[in-house]
Protein backbone atom coordinates (compact mmCIF):
# COMPACT_ATOMS: atom_id res chain seq x y z
CA UNK A 1 0.00 0.00 0.00
CA UNK A 2 3.20 2.07 -0.27
CA UNK A 3 1.90 3.32 -3.74
CA UNK A 4 -1.42 4.78 -2.18
CA UNK A 5 0.73 6.34 0.00
CA UNK A 6 2.59 8.42 -2.37
CA UNK A 7 0.10 8.57 -4.05
CA UNK A 8 -1.83 10.86 -1.82
CA UNK A 9 1.15 12.96 -0.50
CA UNK A 10 1.43 13.59 -4.31
CA UNK A 11 -2.24 15.08 -4.75
CA UNK A 12 -2.14 16.83 -1.61
CA UNK A 13 1.03 19.08 -2.66
CA UNK A 14 -0.60 19.70 -5.80
CA UNK A 15 -4.49 20.67 -4.32
CA UNK A 16 -2.15 23.15 -1.80
CA UNK A 17 -0.12 24.51 -4.77
CA UNK A 18 -3.34 24.67 -6.74
CA UNK A 19 -5.14 27.02 -3.48
CA UNK A 20 -2.54 28.86 -2.71
CA UNK A 21 -3.34 31.76 -5.18
CA UNK A 22 -6.85 31.34 -3.99
CA UNK A 23 -5.59 31.60 -0.28
CA UNK A 24 -3.86 34.29 -0.77
CA UNK A 25 -7.07 36.52 -2.50
CA UNK A 26 -8.81 35.61 0.52
CA UNK A 27 -6.37 36.53 2.74
CA UNK A 28 -6.31 39.92 0.99
CA UNK A 29 -9.70 40.00 1.43
CA UNK A 30 -9.39 40.39 4.97
CA UNK A 31 -6.95 43.05 5.06
CA UNK A 32 -7.15 46.87 4.84
CA UNK A 33 -4.95 48.55 1.75
CA UNK A 34 -2.44 49.59 4.63
CA UNK A 35 -1.32 46.61 5.41
CA UNK A 36 -1.72 44.92 1.81
CA UNK A 37 0.56 47.50 0.58
CA UNK A 38 2.94 47.74 3.33
CA UNK A 39 3.72 44.19 3.45
CA UNK A 40 3.92 40.51 3.13
CA UNK A 41 1.70 39.09 6.07
CA UNK A 42 0.63 35.36 6.05
CA UNK A 43 -2.25 36.05 7.45
CA UNK A 44 -4.50 39.23 8.10
CA UNK A 45 -2.89 41.40 11.04
CA UNK A 46 -5.93 43.63 11.64
CA UNK A 47 -8.43 41.44 10.71
CA UNK A 48 -11.57 43.34 8.83
CA UNK A 49 -14.66 42.85 7.18
CA UNK A 50 -14.75 46.33 5.85
CA UNK A 51 -13.42 45.12 2.50
CA UNK A 52 -17.05 42.67 2.19
CA UNK A 53 -19.12 45.53 4.04
CA UNK A 54 -18.31 48.22 0.89
CA UNK A 55 -20.06 45.93 -1.29
CA UNK A 56 -22.56 44.58 0.39
CA UNK A 57 -24.11 48.00 1.40
CA UNK A 58 -23.50 49.67 -2.29
CA UNK A 59 -25.89 48.57 -4.80
CA UNK A 60 -23.96 49.26 -7.49
CA UNK A 61 -22.00 46.59 -6.55
CA UNK A 62 -24.15 43.75 -5.62
CA UNK A 63 -25.97 45.01 -8.58
CA UNK A 64 -23.09 43.38 -10.63
CA UNK A 65 -23.77 39.93 -9.10
CA UNK A 66 -27.59 40.24 -9.79
CA UNK A 67 -27.06 40.91 -13.21
CA UNK A 68 -24.48 38.22 -13.91
CA UNK A 69 -26.51 35.42 -12.52
CA UNK A 70 -29.51 36.85 -14.09
CA UNK A 71 -28.08 35.98 -17.58
CA UNK A 72 -26.41 33.26 -16.38
CA UNK A 73 -29.47 31.74 -15.41
CA UNK A 74 -31.51 32.62 -18.64
CA UNK A 75 -28.68 31.43 -20.51
CA UNK A 76 -29.20 27.84 -18.48
CA UNK A 77 -32.49 27.63 -19.47
CA UNK A 78 -32.40 28.63 -23.25
CA UNK A 79 -29.31 26.49 -23.83
CA UNK A 80 -31.22 23.25 -22.19
CA UNK A 81 -34.54 24.09 -23.96
CA UNK A 82 -33.12 24.14 -27.50
CA UNK A 83 -29.87 21.72 -27.24
CA UNK A 84 -32.24 18.72 -26.10
CA UNK A 85 -34.23 17.79 -28.46
CA UNK A 86 -31.28 18.97 -30.70
CA UNK A 87 -29.33 16.29 -29.15
CA UNK A 88 -32.22 13.75 -29.40
CA UNK A 89 -32.33 14.32 -33.27
CA UNK A 90 -28.14 13.79 -33.72
CA UNK A 91 -28.04 10.89 -31.50
CA UNK A 92 -31.40 8.96 -33.01
CA UNK A 93 -32.05 10.09 -36.65
CA UNK A 94 -30.00 10.50 -39.85
CA UNK A 95 -30.71 13.45 -41.49
CA UNK A 96 -29.84 15.45 -44.61
CA UNK A 97 -26.71 18.00 -43.81
CA UNK A 98 -26.37 15.98 -39.98
CA UNK A 99 -22.71 15.55 -39.96
CA UNK A 100 -22.20 18.92 -41.57
CA UNK A 101 -24.40 20.71 -39.33
CA UNK A 102 -23.14 19.08 -36.27
CA UNK A 103 -19.54 20.62 -37.12
CA UNK A 104 -20.85 24.04 -38.29
CA UNK A 105 -22.56 24.05 -34.45
CA UNK A 106 -19.16 22.97 -32.94
CA UNK A 107 -17.53 25.15 -35.06
CA UNK A 108 -19.47 28.53 -33.65
CA UNK A 109 -17.70 26.88 -30.18
CA UNK A 110 -14.25 27.90 -31.77
CA UNK A 111 -15.09 31.31 -32.72
CA UNK A 112 -12.76 33.64 -31.09
CA UNK A 113 -15.32 35.81 -29.46
CA UNK A 114 -12.73 38.49 -29.75
CA UNK A 115 -13.94 38.13 -33.79
CA UNK A 116 -17.48 38.76 -32.71
CA UNK A 117 -16.97 41.83 -30.44
CA UNK A 118 -18.23 44.51 -32.79
CA UNK A 119 -20.77 42.82 -34.83
CA UNK A 120 -22.71 41.74 -31.59
CA UNK A 121 -22.56 45.10 -30.32
CA UNK A 122 -24.00 46.07 -33.73
CA UNK A 123 -26.29 43.73 -34.11
CA UNK A 124 -27.78 43.68 -30.39
CA UNK A 125 -28.08 47.72 -30.55
CA UNK A 126 -30.05 47.43 -33.99
CA UNK A 127 -32.47 45.68 -32.48
CA UNK A 128 -32.89 47.43 -29.16
CA UNK A 129 -31.57 44.94 -26.81
CA UNK A 130 -28.33 46.75 -25.79
CA UNK A 131 -27.46 46.57 -21.89
CA UNK A 132 -30.27 43.86 -21.05
CA UNK A 133 -29.62 40.28 -19.10
CA UNK A 134 -31.32 38.96 -22.62
CA UNK A 135 -29.08 39.79 -24.96
CA UNK A 136 -25.82 38.80 -22.71
CA UNK A 137 -27.61 35.58 -22.42
CA UNK A 138 -28.23 34.92 -26.22
CA UNK A 139 -24.57 36.00 -26.98
CA UNK A 140 -23.08 33.47 -24.93
CA UNK A 141 -25.59 30.93 -26.27
CA UNK A 142 -23.21 31.15 -29.11
CA UNK A 143 -20.66 28.92 -27.65
CA UNK A 144 -22.71 26.95 -25.04
CA UNK A 145 -25.14 25.15 -27.04
CA UNK A 146 -22.68 23.67 -29.12
CA UNK A 147 -20.97 22.04 -25.92
CA UNK A 148 -24.46 21.34 -25.11
CA UNK A 149 -25.65 19.38 -28.13
CA UNK A 150 -22.06 17.56 -28.08
CA UNK A 151 -22.68 16.90 -24.08
CA UNK A 152 -25.93 15.77 -24.25
CA UNK A 153 -25.88 13.40 -27.56
CA UNK A 154 -23.01 11.40 -26.03
CA UNK A 155 -25.08 10.81 -22.91
CA UNK A 156 -28.36 9.96 -25.21
CA UNK A 157 -26.21 7.50 -27.67
CA UNK A 158 -26.21 5.47 -24.37
CA UNK A 159 -29.93 4.93 -23.59
CA UNK A 160 -31.02 2.32 -26.09
CA UNK A 161 -33.47 3.10 -28.93
CA UNK A 162 -35.35 -0.54 -27.55
CA UNK A 163 -36.65 2.28 -24.77
CA UNK A 164 -38.53 4.79 -27.26
CA UNK A 165 -39.92 2.11 -29.22
CA UNK A 166 -41.40 0.31 -26.32
CA UNK A 167 -43.09 3.67 -25.10
CA UNK A 168 -44.88 4.33 -28.52
CA UNK A 169 -46.00 0.88 -28.35
CA UNK A 170 -47.29 1.53 -24.91
CA UNK A 171 -49.11 4.31 -26.75
CA UNK A 172 -47.23 7.07 -25.52
CA UNK A 173 -46.80 10.63 -28.34
CA UNK A 174 -43.59 11.93 -28.89
CA UNK A 175 -43.74 14.52 -26.49
CA UNK A 176 -45.00 12.49 -23.47
CA UNK A 177 -42.71 10.07 -24.30
CA UNK A 178 -39.91 12.65 -24.23
CA UNK A 179 -40.65 14.66 -21.23
CA UNK A 180 -41.85 11.35 -18.76
CA UNK A 181 -39.35 8.49 -20.05
CA UNK A 182 -36.59 10.17 -21.44
CA UNK A 183 -35.35 13.05 -19.26
CA UNK A 184 -35.57 11.09 -16.78
CA UNK A 185 -33.36 8.62 -17.99
CA UNK A 186 -30.20 11.14 -19.09
CA UNK A 187 -31.01 13.27 -15.65
CA UNK A 188 -27.13 13.21 -15.22
CA UNK A 189 -26.52 14.34 -18.31
CA UNK A 190 -28.67 17.43 -17.86
CA UNK A 191 -27.43 18.41 -14.47
CA UNK A 192 -23.39 18.26 -16.03
CA UNK A 193 -24.47 19.87 -19.00
CA UNK A 194 -26.05 22.74 -16.94
CA UNK A 195 -23.26 23.07 -14.50
CA UNK A 196 -20.99 23.41 -18.09
CA UNK A 197 -23.13 25.87 -19.23
CA UNK A 198 -23.16 27.74 -16.19
CA UNK A 199 -19.34 27.57 -15.98
CA UNK A 200 -18.73 28.82 -19.20
CA UNK A 201 -21.38 31.90 -18.95
CA UNK A 202 -20.53 32.56 -15.60
CA UNK A 203 -16.31 33.11 -16.18
CA UNK A 204 -17.08 34.96 -19.90
CA UNK A 205 -16.57 38.62 -19.57
CA UNK A 206 -15.50 39.91 -23.23
CA UNK A 207 -19.08 39.14 -24.43
CA UNK A 208 -20.58 40.10 -21.44
CA UNK A 209 -18.30 43.36 -21.30
CA UNK A 210 -19.45 44.79 -24.58
CA UNK A 211 -22.30 44.31 -24.40
CA UNK A 212 -23.68 46.28 -21.21
CA UNK A 213 -23.02 49.41 -19.90
CA UNK A 214 -24.79 49.88 -16.99
CA UNK A 215 -28.60 47.85 -16.14
CA UNK A 216 -27.15 44.86 -17.46
CA UNK A 217 -23.29 45.25 -16.09
CA UNK A 218 -21.89 42.21 -15.20
CA UNK A 219 -19.65 42.17 -11.70
CA UNK A 220 -16.59 41.57 -13.70
CA UNK A 221 -16.71 44.87 -15.47
CA UNK A 222 -17.96 47.01 -11.95
CA UNK A 223 -14.71 45.49 -10.68
CA UNK A 224 -12.45 47.45 -13.08
CA UNK A 225 -14.16 50.57 -11.05
CA UNK A 226 -11.76 49.86 -8.09
CA UNK A 227 -8.90 51.15 -10.08
CA UNK A 228 -8.99 54.81 -9.06
CA UNK A 229 -7.65 58.11 -8.80
CA UNK A 230 -6.00 57.18 -5.97
CA UNK A 231 -4.51 53.84 -7.16
CA UNK A 232 -6.16 50.06 -6.93
CA UNK A 233 -8.15 49.61 -3.95
CA UNK A 234 -6.67 45.78 -3.79
CA UNK A 235 -8.71 44.72 -0.53
CA UNK A 236 -12.16 45.62 -2.34
CA UNK A 237 -10.90 44.54 -5.46
CA UNK A 238 -9.97 41.37 -3.47
CA UNK A 239 -12.69 40.65 -1.54
CA UNK A 240 -15.26 40.86 -4.97
CA UNK A 241 -12.82 38.33 -6.35
CA UNK A 242 -13.58 36.04 -3.80
CA UNK A 243 -17.50 36.67 -4.14
CA UNK A 244 -17.20 35.39 -7.32
CA UNK A 245 -15.97 32.14 -6.44
CA UNK A 246 -19.00 31.40 -3.92
CA UNK A 247 -21.60 30.59 -6.72
CA UNK A 248 -19.32 28.25 -8.88
CA UNK A 249 -18.88 26.32 -5.49
CA UNK A 250 -22.37 25.85 -4.47
CA UNK A 251 -23.03 24.57 -8.24
CA UNK A 252 -20.53 22.19 -8.26
CA UNK A 253 -21.58 21.25 -4.89
CA UNK A 254 -24.87 19.65 -5.99
CA UNK A 255 -23.43 18.54 -9.23
CA UNK A 256 -20.35 16.78 -7.63
CA UNK A 257 -22.06 13.06 -8.34
CA UNK A 258 -22.62 13.70 -12.12
CA UNK A 259 -19.49 15.79 -12.55
CA UNK A 260 -16.97 12.83 -12.77
CA UNK A 261 -19.59 10.99 -15.61
CA UNK A 262 -20.19 14.12 -17.67
CA UNK A 263 -16.97 15.24 -17.93
CA UNK A 264 -16.18 12.70 -20.55
CA UNK A 265 -18.74 14.31 -22.16
CA UNK A 266 -20.69 10.80 -22.35
CA UNK A 267 -18.17 9.59 -24.50
CA UNK A 268 -16.17 6.71 -22.61
CA UNK B 1 -26.49 1.93 -32.85
CA UNK B 2 -27.50 2.11 -35.90
CA UNK B 3 -29.44 5.92 -36.97
CA UNK B 4 -32.89 5.78 -38.42
CA UNK B 5 -32.57 8.05 -41.82
CA UNK B 6 -35.33 10.56 -41.44
CA UNK B 7 -35.65 14.13 -42.51
CA UNK B 8 -38.16 15.36 -39.95
CA UNK B 9 -35.28 15.52 -37.58
CA UNK B 10 -34.80 18.35 -38.81
CA UNK B 11 -37.72 19.92 -36.84
CA UNK B 12 -36.08 18.97 -33.73
CA UNK B 13 -33.22 20.51 -34.86
CA UNK B 14 -34.54 23.55 -35.76
CA UNK B 15 -34.78 25.71 -32.99
CA UNK B 16 -31.06 25.39 -32.09
CA UNK B 17 -30.03 25.86 -36.08
CA UNK B 18 -32.26 29.45 -35.93
CA UNK B 19 -30.64 30.65 -32.36
CA UNK B 20 -26.92 29.68 -33.20
CA UNK B 21 -27.60 30.95 -37.02
CA UNK B 22 -28.93 34.18 -35.55
CA UNK B 23 -25.67 34.69 -33.06
CA UNK B 24 -23.60 33.48 -35.69
CA UNK B 25 -24.41 34.35 -38.88
CA UNK B 26 -25.66 37.38 -38.73
CA UNK B 27 -21.90 38.87 -37.28
CA UNK B 28 -20.07 36.73 -39.37
CA UNK B 29 -21.72 38.31 -42.19
CA UNK B 30 -20.89 41.76 -41.28
CA UNK B 31 -17.39 40.80 -40.29
CA UNK B 32 -16.85 40.01 -44.12
CA UNK B 33 -18.52 42.96 -44.94
CA UNK B 34 -16.41 44.90 -43.14
CA UNK B 35 -13.17 43.63 -44.53
CA UNK B 36 -13.56 44.17 -48.25
CA UNK B 37 -14.24 47.71 -47.27
CA UNK B 38 -12.75 50.99 -46.35
CA UNK B 39 -14.47 52.54 -44.04
CA UNK B 40 -14.19 55.85 -43.07
CA UNK B 41 -17.38 57.02 -40.96
CA UNK B 42 -20.78 56.44 -41.56
CA UNK B 43 -22.12 56.29 -45.33
CA UNK B 44 -18.39 56.89 -46.24
CA UNK B 45 -17.34 53.49 -47.57
CA UNK B 46 -15.41 52.07 -50.56
CA UNK B 47 -15.13 48.76 -51.80
CA UNK B 48 -12.01 47.72 -51.67
CA UNK B 49 -11.93 43.76 -52.65
CA UNK B 50 -9.25 41.78 -50.94
CA UNK B 51 -6.76 44.77 -50.37
CA UNK B 52 -7.26 44.21 -46.27
CA UNK B 53 -6.27 40.64 -46.81
CA UNK B 54 -2.89 40.91 -48.64
CA UNK B 55 -2.18 43.67 -46.25
CA UNK B 56 -2.89 41.52 -42.95
CA UNK B 57 -0.73 39.15 -44.68
CA UNK B 58 2.56 40.93 -44.83
CA UNK B 59 1.72 42.77 -41.62
CA UNK B 60 4.54 42.09 -39.38
CA UNK B 61 3.16 43.21 -35.79
CA UNK B 62 0.35 40.31 -36.90
CA UNK B 63 2.95 37.79 -37.73
CA UNK B 64 4.95 37.85 -34.55
CA UNK B 65 1.64 37.84 -32.29
CA UNK B 66 0.59 34.82 -34.64
CA UNK B 67 4.17 33.16 -33.91
CA UNK B 68 3.42 34.06 -30.08
CA UNK B 69 0.34 32.55 -30.38
CA UNK B 70 1.49 28.85 -31.98
CA UNK B 71 4.13 29.20 -29.49
CA UNK B 72 1.62 29.57 -25.89
CA UNK B 73 -0.45 27.19 -26.92
CA UNK B 74 1.92 24.59 -28.08
CA UNK B 75 3.74 24.91 -24.52
CA UNK B 76 0.34 24.91 -22.87
CA UNK B 77 -0.30 22.05 -24.42
CA UNK B 78 2.84 19.56 -23.74
CA UNK B 79 2.79 20.86 -20.28
CA UNK B 80 -0.90 20.66 -19.41
CA UNK B 81 -2.01 17.20 -21.10
CA UNK B 82 0.78 15.20 -19.33
CA UNK B 83 0.30 16.92 -16.42
CA UNK B 84 -3.42 16.44 -16.12
CA UNK B 85 -3.08 12.85 -16.72
CA UNK B 86 -0.67 12.90 -14.06
CA UNK B 87 -2.97 14.50 -11.63
CA UNK B 88 -5.85 11.73 -12.66
CA UNK B 89 -4.22 8.45 -12.04
CA UNK B 90 -3.02 10.50 -8.10
CA UNK B 91 -6.38 11.31 -7.06
CA UNK B 92 -8.77 8.94 -4.76
CA UNK B 93 -11.16 6.58 -6.55
CA UNK B 94 -14.23 7.21 -4.58
CA UNK B 95 -15.80 7.68 -1.52
CA UNK B 96 -15.75 11.47 -0.05
CA UNK B 97 -12.35 11.43 -0.23
CA UNK B 98 -13.00 11.61 -4.23
CA UNK B 99 -15.81 13.80 -4.02
CA UNK B 100 -13.65 16.59 -2.19
CA UNK B 101 -10.24 16.09 -4.43
CA UNK B 102 -13.23 16.75 -7.32
CA UNK B 103 -14.43 19.99 -5.83
CA UNK B 104 -10.93 21.29 -4.93
CA UNK B 105 -9.46 20.46 -8.16
CA UNK B 106 -12.23 22.05 -9.92
CA UNK B 107 -11.88 25.41 -8.03
CA UNK B 108 -9.71 27.34 -10.76
CA UNK B 109 -12.15 26.97 -13.64
CA UNK B 110 -15.18 28.32 -11.85
CA UNK B 111 -13.19 31.61 -11.17
CA UNK B 112 -13.39 34.60 -13.70
CA UNK B 113 -11.31 35.09 -15.96
CA UNK B 114 -10.96 38.55 -15.11
CA UNK B 115 -10.34 37.63 -11.55
CA UNK B 116 -8.16 34.90 -12.59
CA UNK B 117 -5.64 37.07 -14.15
CA UNK B 118 -5.69 39.88 -11.10
CA UNK B 119 -5.11 36.77 -8.74
CA UNK B 120 -2.00 36.28 -10.74
CA UNK B 121 -1.19 40.26 -10.73
CA UNK B 122 -0.80 39.90 -7.44
CA UNK B 123 0.17 36.72 -6.30
CA UNK B 124 2.97 37.31 -8.62
CA UNK B 125 4.16 40.64 -7.37
CA UNK B 126 7.68 40.83 -5.88
CA UNK B 127 6.56 43.00 -3.01
CA UNK B 128 3.28 41.73 -2.05
CA UNK B 129 2.51 38.81 -3.71
CA UNK B 130 3.38 35.30 -2.04
CA UNK B 131 4.79 33.82 -5.15
CA UNK B 132 7.17 36.69 -6.51
CA UNK B 133 8.62 37.10 -3.05
CA UNK B 134 9.10 33.50 -2.38
CA UNK B 135 11.03 33.18 -6.11
CA UNK B 136 12.86 37.04 -4.90
CA UNK B 137 13.58 35.39 -1.61
CA UNK B 138 14.72 31.96 -2.98
CA UNK B 139 17.61 34.40 -4.86
CA UNK B 140 16.38 34.51 -8.21
CA UNK B 141 15.52 37.82 -9.88
CA UNK B 142 12.38 37.46 -10.78
CA UNK B 143 9.96 40.60 -12.06
CA UNK B 144 7.10 39.71 -14.36
CA UNK B 145 6.27 43.53 -15.09
CA UNK B 146 9.74 44.47 -16.44
CA UNK B 147 11.28 41.28 -17.70
CA UNK B 148 10.07 39.19 -20.94
CA UNK B 149 10.97 35.61 -20.27
CA UNK B 150 9.52 36.31 -16.63
CA UNK B 151 6.30 37.78 -18.20
CA UNK B 152 6.44 34.65 -20.32
CA UNK B 153 6.93 32.14 -17.69
CA UNK B 154 4.06 34.14 -15.79
CA UNK B 155 1.09 33.67 -18.23
CA UNK B 156 2.40 30.21 -18.69
CA UNK B 157 2.28 29.58 -15.24
CA UNK B 158 -1.34 30.96 -14.56
CA UNK B 159 -2.83 29.20 -17.61
CA UNK B 160 -1.34 25.72 -15.99
CA UNK B 161 -2.67 26.41 -12.44
CA UNK B 162 -6.09 27.56 -14.49
CA UNK B 163 -6.71 25.01 -16.94
CA UNK B 164 -4.78 21.90 -15.48
CA UNK B 165 -7.66 21.12 -14.17
CA UNK B 166 -10.03 20.55 -16.68
CA UNK B 167 -7.40 18.04 -18.55
CA UNK B 168 -7.04 16.37 -15.07
CA UNK B 169 -10.77 16.22 -14.51
CA UNK B 170 -11.58 14.12 -18.22
CA UNK B 171 -9.06 12.22 -17.45
CA UNK B 172 -10.47 10.87 -14.26
CA UNK B 173 -13.38 10.41 -15.18
CA UNK B 174 -11.76 8.50 -17.97
CA UNK B 175 -9.87 6.49 -15.78
CA UNK B 176 -12.94 5.82 -13.55
CA UNK B 177 -15.01 4.20 -16.84
CA UNK B 178 -11.88 1.19 -16.63
CA UNK B 179 -13.94 -2.34 -15.50
CA UNK B 180 -12.15 -3.53 -12.71
CA UNK B 181 -11.78 -7.14 -14.55
CA UNK B 182 -9.07 -5.55 -16.66
CA UNK B 183 -7.11 -4.42 -13.08
CA UNK B 184 -7.24 -8.03 -12.49
CA UNK B 185 -6.17 -9.35 -15.47
CA UNK B 186 -3.26 -7.22 -15.07
CA UNK B 187 -2.29 -8.11 -11.95
CA UNK B 188 -2.55 -11.72 -12.97
CA UNK B 189 0.16 -11.27 -15.74
CA UNK B 190 1.95 -9.76 -12.94
CA UNK B 191 2.18 -6.36 -15.57
CA UNK B 192 4.33 -3.39 -13.93
CA UNK B 193 2.71 -0.43 -12.82
CA UNK B 194 4.20 1.28 -16.41
CA UNK B 195 2.49 -1.81 -18.60
CA UNK B 196 -0.35 -1.24 -16.92
CA UNK B 197 -0.39 2.54 -17.60
CA UNK B 198 0.96 2.19 -21.30
CA UNK B 199 -1.49 -0.71 -22.39
CA UNK B 200 -4.63 -0.37 -20.21
CA UNK B 201 -5.03 3.30 -19.03
CA UNK B 202 -3.29 5.23 -22.02
CA UNK B 203 -5.34 3.83 -24.73
CA UNK B 204 -8.98 3.91 -22.84
CA UNK B 205 -8.18 7.61 -22.15
CA UNK B 206 -8.10 8.34 -26.19
CA UNK B 207 -11.57 9.35 -26.55
CA UNK B 208 -11.08 11.81 -23.71
CA UNK B 209 -7.76 13.05 -24.14
CA UNK B 210 -8.57 14.15 -27.73
CA UNK B 211 -11.84 16.15 -26.09
CA UNK B 212 -9.10 17.82 -23.80
CA UNK B 213 -6.31 18.75 -26.59
CA UNK B 214 -9.58 20.25 -28.69
CA UNK B 215 -10.73 22.05 -25.33
CA UNK B 216 -7.34 23.33 -24.42
CA UNK B 217 -6.26 24.32 -27.85
CA UNK B 218 -9.40 26.23 -28.71
CA UNK B 219 -9.45 28.00 -26.02
CA UNK B 220 -5.21 28.71 -25.43
CA UNK B 221 -5.74 29.92 -28.59
CA UNK B 222 -8.33 32.60 -28.00
CA UNK B 223 -7.06 33.81 -24.21
CA UNK B 224 -7.33 37.13 -23.95
CA UNK B 225 -8.60 38.46 -20.62
CA UNK B 226 -6.15 36.52 -18.25
CA UNK B 227 -3.10 37.77 -20.06
CA UNK B 228 -4.73 41.25 -20.75
CA UNK B 229 -4.83 41.84 -16.46
CA UNK B 230 -1.97 40.23 -16.05
CA UNK B 231 0.74 42.25 -17.92
CA UNK B 232 -1.81 43.99 -20.29
CA UNK B 233 0.72 41.94 -23.51
CA UNK B 234 3.57 43.83 -22.15
CA UNK B 235 6.82 44.47 -21.49
CA UNK B 236 6.40 45.60 -25.07
CA UNK B 237 4.12 43.30 -27.12
CA UNK B 238 5.92 40.11 -25.29
CA UNK B 239 2.73 38.83 -24.10
CA UNK B 240 0.66 40.31 -26.52
CA UNK B 241 -1.97 37.62 -28.20
CA UNK B 242 -3.85 36.88 -31.14
CA UNK B 243 -6.88 37.98 -29.83
CA UNK B 244 -5.76 41.13 -27.96
CA UNK B 245 -3.91 42.10 -31.10
CA UNK B 246 -7.28 41.57 -32.69
CA UNK B 247 -9.23 43.72 -29.77
CA UNK B 248 -6.77 46.88 -30.23
CA UNK B 249 -7.18 46.47 -33.80
CA UNK B 250 -11.14 46.65 -34.27
CA UNK B 251 -11.72 48.98 -30.82
CA UNK B 252 -8.80 50.34 -30.15
CA UNK B 253 -7.98 52.19 -33.66
CA UNK B 254 -11.25 51.27 -34.97
CA UNK B 255 -9.52 50.05 -37.96
CA UNK B 256 -12.50 47.64 -38.75
CA UNK B 257 -11.42 46.70 -42.59
CA UNK B 258 -8.28 45.26 -41.32
CA UNK B 259 -9.24 43.86 -38.37
CA UNK B 260 -12.30 41.71 -40.20
CA UNK B 261 -9.80 40.76 -42.64
CA UNK B 262 -7.43 40.03 -39.63
CA UNK B 263 -10.66 37.97 -37.88
CA UNK B 264 -11.63 35.66 -41.08
CA UNK B 265 -8.11 34.48 -41.10
CA UNK B 266 -8.06 33.71 -37.88
CA UNK B 267 -11.10 32.11 -37.09
CA UNK B 268 -10.26 29.72 -40.34
CA UNK B 269 -6.85 28.74 -38.45
CA UNK B 270 -9.10 27.61 -35.79
CA UNK B 271 -11.66 26.39 -37.74
CA UNK B 272 -8.66 23.99 -39.62
CA UNK B 273 -6.78 22.88 -37.04
CA UNK B 274 -10.13 21.84 -35.16
CA UNK B 275 -11.42 20.01 -38.15
CA UNK B 276 -8.18 17.63 -38.02
CA UNK B 277 -8.64 17.19 -34.43
CA UNK B 278 -12.47 16.85 -34.70
CA UNK B 279 -11.36 14.11 -37.68
CA UNK B 280 -9.44 12.41 -35.45
CA UNK B 281 -12.18 12.13 -32.87
CA UNK B 282 -14.86 11.20 -35.50
CA UNK B 283 -11.94 8.09 -36.90
CA UNK B 284 -11.43 7.00 -33.46
CA UNK B 285 -15.21 6.54 -32.78
CA UNK B 286 -15.45 4.59 -35.77
CA UNK B 287 -12.50 2.59 -34.60
CA UNK B 288 -14.20 1.36 -31.50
Amino acid sequence: MRQTGYKNIGITIYILLLLTPVYWLLNMSFKTNREILGGLTLWPQNFTFDNYAVIFTDPSWYNGYLNSMAYVSINVVITLLVALPAAYAFSRYKFLGDKHLFFWLLSNRMAPPAVFLLPFFQLYSSIGLFDTHIAVALAHCLFNVPLAVWILEGFMKGVPREYDEMAYIDGYSFPKFFIKVFLPMIRSGIGVTAFFAFMFSWVELLLARTLTSVDAQPIGAIMTRTIGASGIDWGVLAAAGVLTIIPGLLVIWFVRNHVAKGFALGRV
Amino acid sequence: MDKIPDNRAWWLVLPVFLLVAFSALVPLMTVVNYSVQDIFGPGQAYYVGTEWFKEVLTDQRLQDSLIRQFAFSGAVLLIQIPLGIGVALMMPKSGIKGSLCLILVAIPLLIPWNVVGTIWQIFARGDIGLFGWAVNQAGIDYNYTGDTVDAWLTVLLMDVWHWTPLVALLCYSGLRAIPEAFYQAAEIDRASKWAVFRYIQLPRLKSVLIIAVLLRFMDSFMIYIEPFVLTGGGPGSSTTFLSQTLTTMAIGQFDLGRAAAFSLIYFLIVLLISWLFFTAITHADKEK
